[in-house]
């Protein structure tokens, strides 16, 4: 790991970015301990002149200095805590992708809130990290809520679970490709759907491999998988649903808005973050017409999108 | 699993047209308190296969479903207190789930459900 860090610039620019996507090679300072309020990245921040001196991920609880328990730890904490997450081998950690989609849900928590889902869910849970946070954060709706998170990797499931057991959390995990065994039936039911998907552009032979190959293999311009979750995400959500999506500037995320426009859905950039290598945005998806909520109601797709530093950073990372 | 989640899922193998409810053959289960929401339940309800919902819970030995439900129930608590238990309580941690059409069973590992398809069966 640290030896990534240190070569990176060895590095084709896309071996670089498919290392990024399967192994926690950058990392900012900090993320093992996480605790809220969260550390904001600001953009260009690449926040990893100092990757190869970080320590080791931790799948231990923190050890703390400040005699604190987990409790108070989970009372003042809006996300899950890293040393709660459970780990394995072939199953992808918490990552700068998986802190964006938590820092985009949190960015969204109250809207989330007055929102009242009743079922979410997580396609693509990995490490559970981020529909523990979600559940979290959405703590206050108590009991009225319920979460679904599935993984193609029979790992990734039982790892979330302990995840969320760690934290006193459930959700029902089920190992399955995207919704499949579920779509049919939770058709229209779901208010909020969050995706971190495998989104590095890779070989078409690379997608849906075993393991944490699946982690991020996405396939011609990382769009594979991305391109199948859309029908999907579209047949799960409510009417009143958000979707939650991370992508890579390599995905071309204009793209992905103009077609999801075409399909009666509007969009917003809730998180943008760029590294050295990737952008990444966190993008939400609602159905047109349907106020998101009021601060939102009268936002353009079109204008969300920096343009400028998306042909930047493409110049420089495809 | 939660009877929930059986409630919810299908068989997705290629061609299968009658693929629900699967049945529940439960190895082990266990039983977890959790607060009951009305809000949830009423909500919930008109997407519940009753049938299925009591089905599964008589498959964990859970006999105190109606055979039949209708929305009027959810005025009654003591209905409320029985679908929550029934829906929300019980957990399913090892067991399968059986295809009606084709008797292709899902294993249920420690309380997570695999619906993993085999290459022929996409
Ligand atoms: C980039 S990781 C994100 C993991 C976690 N959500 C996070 O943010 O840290 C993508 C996850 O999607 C899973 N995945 C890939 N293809 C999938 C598919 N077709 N259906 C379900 N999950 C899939 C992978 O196994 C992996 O756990």
């Amino acid at each position: 790991m640290v030896e990534f860090g240190t070569h990176q610039h060895m590095w084709g620019p896309r071996r670089v970015t498919k290392l990024l996507g399967g192994i926690p090679v950058l990392r900012f300072p900090g993320s093992f301990d996480r605790s809220y309020p969260a550390r904001s990245f600001p953009r260009g921040d690449a926040g990893h002149p100092a990757a190869s001196a970080l320590p080791e991920p931790s799948c231990r609880p923190v050890s703390s200095d400040v005699p604190i328990s987990e409790a108070l730890l989970m009372k003042v904490s809006r996300t899950a805590q890293i040393g709660l997450v459970s780990c394995h081998p072939e199953v992808y950690e918490p990552c700068d992708d998986s802190f964006a989609l938590v820092d985009a849900l949190l960015a969204d928590r109250e809207h989330l809130i007055e929102h009242r889902p009743r079922l979410c869910m997580e396609l693509g849970c990995g490490s559970g990290y981020v529909i523990s946070s979600l559940a979290i954060m959405l703590g206050e709706l108590g009991c009225g809520v319920n979460y679904f998170a599935t993984d193609i990797n029979p790992d990734a499931a039982q790892v979330t679970r302990e995840t969320l057991e760690a934290h006193g959390l459930h959700a029902e995990v089920i190992s399955t490709d995207i919704a499949s065994g579920l779509q049919k039936r939770l058709a229209g039911m779901i208010d909020v759907v969050v995706v971190n998907p495998p989104y590095v552009p890779t070989p078409e032979e690379e997608v849906g491999c075993k393991g944490i190959t699946a982690s991020w293999a996405g396939g011609e311009n990382g769009r594979t998988v991305i391109d199948r979750i859309f029908p999907v995400a579209d047949e799960l959500l409510s009417e009143k649903g958000w979707l939650y999506m991370v992508t890579l500037t390599a995905n071309n995320p204009t793209q992905v808005c103009r077609m999801m426009k075409e399909k009666g859905y509007a969009s917003r950039i809730i998180v943008q973050r760029s590294t050295e290598e990737e952008s990444l945005h966190v993008i939400k998806f609602w159905r047109d017409g349907v106020i998101a909520n009021s601060a939102e109601g009268s936002d353009s797709w079109l204008s969300q999108f920096p343009f400028k530093s998306f042909w930047r950073s493409s110049g420089t990372s495809a | 699993m939660r009877l929930l989640t059986h409630n919810m899922l299908s068989c997705n193998i290629k061609g299968v047209a009658n693929g629900f409810p699967l049945r529940l053959e439960a190895e082990k289960w266990v039983e977890k308190e959790v607060e009951l929401n009305a809000d949830f339940l009423r909500h919930i309800f008109p997407k519940i296969e009753w049938k299925a919902l009591a089905g599964a819970a008589r498959a964990v030995g859970y006999c105190e479903l109606p055979e039949e439900a209708d929305a009027a129930m959810l005025d009654s608590e003591d209905f409320l207190r029985r679908f929550h238990h029934a829906l929300l309580e019980i957990h399913v941690e090892e067991g399968a789930l059986v295809c009606p059409e084709t008797g292709r069973g899902f294993p249920i590992t420690k309380g997570i459900p695999n619906m993993l398809l085999h290459e022929d069966e996409v």
